[in-house]
């Protein structure tokens, strides 16, 4: 338990070099040694989506993976992905539809949101529904969270017609 | 099978329900959609819940469970665990009651309830599976569990009773010296019961069965305590409901007087009765902040949660209902029988779910003939308590399982059985053959309204024309009343020092913004978002001039906290009169500074104006600047007052109850037994809707806690005490494909207690909705010959009722 290993990762757009033990799951670390709070840990087994990151462009559960295995990769969290404005339009349909009440699966729900936004723009309604449903909300009964997402890619669809 | 063909069940997304910021209607803020502010922080990543947290010092605790349902300790030796690396201390169960005293979970007005001495960390013997029974504290929550490997511990196992049935045939009595396993029993009956069951047409039975469940947070329990022994001191920042009553239970039970003990409540990662009740390992963690003198955290992790979070709802009901052959219901009759493992939860006992089943149950209905047991009974599974919406999902399926099983037998449609037989809208005040209290109910309103929303009538057709294509859709009716605002006739009256008053106070600061105070808690319901748009319409402010603080005894007035549906109801009045006598005071100071009469002058956006005109005439930010830097400017005996603080309690009826009823439509695969939820409705009366889109949310978010209990949600225990699915792999709860768009619509009758004349609403959709998709279930059956009364209903369950397996 005492073996170290360096790890370099770029984390948010700037390369960090720490000293982690093999057994440190990737979401420990950005918590626990990098004070990125913002992800979480829920279900810590995969299937809730709190811990959801996202790993050189793709999104990944922060529980299922360890820190070493992201040495040399790229890894956003919901606190980059907000500072670069990437999340701007989901946070802002998720906040005027209330789709968020303790807010605790909000960071995951958003990362994943995000990636059904960039990867398919003319998803249903039940597609979206499909694609979401393994993030586990406790608090809002999914509903508004849908309209939000469905909300921007609509807006987005309409934007890129000509 | 899947023929979704009516396009408004894949309604598309709701209308944008969110005010822009700048709305306000002519009484201010209440009644708007206005989006919460405090909601901007969690979307950004940028929330503080407990576990977010980090003091300098700061040590972990790990416990060390119990494999057993029921063993005697036979040895337990930290020695080599202590050793491990890492670890500052391990601690068994005598060393921790020492500094933590042993509590009992029972309430005097629940007579007869008892329950044995409970330990932070047990002493001697375990009672269930999971529970703590040595602790373990490192500098990292990783060291901690590294060690638990090494302690050494010998069991001798005892008999365990799961069983609800066996327990209470005592055949095996878990706490010898309370002499059987019988924690609480009532019986109540109405005068000519007897007589009026005898003389009815028709008497229809039924058992109905509930799978245990639990609320999984999805931020596990978690607090920090960080006692200072240079004051005697304890801070605990703890994911809880009630910071007040933790403070009186941390003081109490450490020895640490009640002004040194400060309780803060960061942002809570869901709650809904969870993290209402005292928890043993919580305990524990606050004591060994005193034995170490350091700060110490404790996070659940989740099969913890499974294992020690308060399970509830274990329930075995058999009802009966008699009527008369026109359709009128003539009475109730209910044998409730419920099981909450070893001990009843300290301070609001496992009583209370049973008591609230018989106080609910035929809530809705005019009837005159009651008759009621409950029996709660001891078994070796973790705890129950209170879970969200306590007892009314029971009380709720079984009533209106029974009154459709009745309707059925009659040849009655549902909908009509129940205008039938629903409480008057003018009855009221009403008393219930229970011996509660309804101020004003409006039953047949909301029906109305109901039947309306879900177009009823089509919905039959369409049932009708899809069973010729053996297509199976059902639809379910579920009316309900609903305990809210309660007044100390909850706890306090049985000797509980839980609160059920809340204060409020309200500052003027020098800029002319608002700073309000409050002791109800947060918990991602909207609570501060509510008390900005109140405090706002109360002073006559902007809503971005407020700011809201909840969540710390050390500042906020004292009170009770979030829970039983009474944070806007209760809080929300003390903070209403609380705005207006700050309005009052702020215009006593600009009268004297003006030399205007007081009565000429109102308050209104942000400005002290003329109350004719609505000319202004002091900015409130110079209101500020005289009150507090320049007084001398001010007649020599004014003394300014801009900050008032108002409590409020709910005293002429023991609860305010609201009322609603709600719909599911489902469509069943005869071949899987799966059931597919195609819409589910809503009409609920809470009275003032201070901000619909917030009432609407916990109305979707309750619905769908409330279809997990009844689809999918049980804490499978093994004939050995045993969990079986203390994991989120194996618990399945709802997620978004699972779970239908939710349509909801109000009636609105204010209160007439309070001014502000809000009730509760956050527990409604949790109440109603499993009644409505078991009688959505039953009704697909129906043409099968086949019933289905044993929640969860899995497809195993369905297939089974069918003949298929
Ligand atoms: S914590 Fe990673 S998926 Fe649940
Ligand atoms: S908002 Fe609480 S779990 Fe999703």
């Amino acid at each position: 338990m005492d073996e170290f290993f360096e790890a370099t990762i770029t984390v948010n757009g700037k390369a960090v070099t720490r000293r982690v033990q093999p057994r440190q799951h990737l979401i420990d670390f950005l918590r626990d040694e990098l004070g990125l709070t913002g992800s979480h840990t829920a279900c810590e087994h995969g299937v809730c989506g709190a811990c959801t990151v996202r790993i050189d462009g793709q999104i990944r559960r922060g529980c299922l993976m360890l820190a070493v295995q992201a040495h040399g990769c790229s890894v956003d969290t919901v606190e980059g992905l907000t500072d670069s404005g990437e999340l701007g339009a989901l946070q802002q349909e998720f906040h005027e539809r209330n789709a968020l009440q303790c807010g605790f699966c909000t960071p995951g729900m958003l990362l994943t949101a995000q990636e059904l936004v960039a990867t398919q723009p003319d998803a249903t309604r039940e597609e979206i529904r499909d694609f979401m449903s393994g993030n586990l909300c406790r608090c809002t009964g999914y509903q508004s969270i849908i309209d939000a997402i469905e909300e921007v890619i609509v807006t987005r669809r309409k934007g890129a017609q000509p | 099978m899947n023929d979704r063909t009516r396009p408004d069940l894949l309604a598309p997304r709701a209308e944008k329900p969110g005010a822009p910021a700048d709305a306000r209607t002519a009484t201010g803020y209440i009644g708007l959609s206005v989006p919460r502010a405090g909601a901007r922080r969690l979307l950004q990543g940028r929330g503080t819940y407990t576990d977010d947290l980090k003091l300098p010092r700061l040590a972990h605790v790990v416990f060390f469970r119990s494999p057993y349902a029921h063993a005697r300790i036979r040895k337990l030796d930290l020695t080599t665990a202590a050793r491990q690396p890492g670890v500052i201390a391990a601690f068994d169960g005598r060393a921790i009651a020492e500094y933590c005293t042993p509590w009992v979970g029972v309430l005097a007005h629940l007579k007869g309830i008892k329950s044995p001495p409970q330990h932070a960390v047990a002493i001697e013997r375990a009672c269930w599976q999971g529970e703590a029974v040595a602790a373990i504290v490192a500098e990292s929550r990783a060291q901690g569990e590294d060690a638990l490997a090494h302690v050494e511990a010998e069991w001798e196992e005892l008999p365990v009773v799961t069983d609800m049935e066996d327990a209470l045939s005592n055949r095996s009595v878990i706490h010898p010296e309370l002499g059987d396993n019988i924690c609480f029993k009532r019986d109540f009956v109405t005068e000519g019961f007897e007589d009026a069951f005898a003389k009815a047409d028709l008497v229809v039975e039924e058992t109905y069965s509930f799978g245990r469940h639990t609320g999984v947070t999805l931020e596990g329990r978690a607090i920090l305590a960080d006692y200072n022994a240079g004051e005697h001191s304890l801070t605990v920042y703890q994911a809880t409901q009630a910071p007040h009553m933790m403070q009186d239970i941390f003081s109490r039970h450490l020895n640490i007087p009640e002004a040194n003990v400060r309780v803060i409540c960061k942002d809570v990662g869901g709650s809904y009765g969870i993290k209402v009740h005292v928890y043993p390992d919580e305990m524990a963690t606050a004591a060994i902040s005193v034995m170490l003198r350091r700060p110490v955290k404790f996070l659940a992790d989740r099969l913890e949660s499974f294992l020690t979070d308060i399970h509830a709802r274990e329930h075995k009901a058999k009802v009966r209902l008699a009527c008369t052959k026109d359709g009128k219901i003539i009475g109730f009759d209910l044998d409730d029988l419920t099981g909450i493992g070893p001990y009843s939860v300290y301070p609001r006992t496992s009583g209370i779910e049973g008591n609230q089943v018989v106080n609910l149950t035929g809530g809705p209905y005019a009837h005159k003939n009651y008759r009621a047991r409950l029996n709660v009974v001891f078994t070796n599974k973790n705890v129950t308590c209170q879970y969200r919406a306590v007892g009314h999902p029971i009380a709720v399926a079984i009533t209106e399982g029974i009154v459709d099983l009745a309707a059925q037998k009659l040849g009655i449609d549902p909908a009509e059985f129940r205008r039938r037989n629903l409480i008057a809208d003018d009855a009221y005040p009403y008393t219930f053959p229970s011996g509660l209290k309804f101020e004003q109910l409006s039953h047949h309103q909301c029906l109305d309204k109901l039947l309306a929303l879900m177009d009823y009538q089509g919905l039959r057709a369409e049932q009708k024309r899809l069973r010729e294509k053996k297509i199976y859709r059902g639809i379910g009716l579920a009316a309900m009343i609903e305990v809210t605002n309660p007044s100390p006739a909850f706890y306090g009256v049985g000797g509980a020092r839980i609160s059920a008053q809340d204060g409020a106070t309200v500052r003027l600061e020098p800029t002319g913004m608002v700073t309000c105070l409050v002791s109800v808690t947060e918990q991602g319901q909207g609570t501060e978002g509510i008390f900005q748009q109140i405090c706002a319409t109360a002073v006559g402010v902007s809503i971005d001039k407020v700011r809201v603080i909840t969540g710390d005894t050390g500042t906020t007035p004292y009170g009770g906290g979030t829970w039983a549906s009474r944070g806007a109801g209760i809080g929300g009045e003390a903070l209403l009169q609380a705005g207006k006598a700050l309005r009052a005071n702020i215009l006593e100071l600009a009268a004297a500074a003006l030399s205007i009469d007081k009565n000429a002058l109102d308050v209104s956006t942000d400005a002290v104006c003329d109350k004719a005109t609505g000319e202004t005439k002091m900015p409130l930010a110079e209101v500020g600047r005289i009150g507090y830097f320049r007084p001398d400017t001010l007649p020599l005996k004014f003394q300014a007052e801009l900050t008032v603080t108002r409590h409020y309690t709910p005293r002429e009826y023991g609860f305010t109850f609201t009322n609603g009823i709600q719909a599911s439509y489902v469509e069943l695969d005869t071949d899987t037994g799966f059931v597919k939820l195609l819409k589910h409705w809503v009409v609920e009366d809470c009275g003032t809707v201070i901000n619909p889109m917030l009432v609407d949310e916990q109305i979707r978010g309750g619905v769908v806690q409330g279809i997990g209990g009844a689809m999918l949600e049980e804490c499978l225990y093994s004939p050995e005490g045993q969990l079986l699915n203390g994991s989120l792999a194996d618990y399945l709860v709802p997620m978004s494909g699972d779970t239908p768009d939710i349509e909801i619509a109000h009636v609105c009758t204010p209160t007439r207690q309070s001014e502000l004349g809000a009730k509760g609403v956050g527990e409604a959709g949790t109440a109603g909705a499993p009644g409505a998709v078991m009688n959505a279930i039953n009704d697909a059956l129906a043409p099968l010959g086949a019933r289905v009364n044993v929640q969860p209903f899995t497809p195993e369950r369905i297939l089974r009722a069918l003949g298929k397996v």
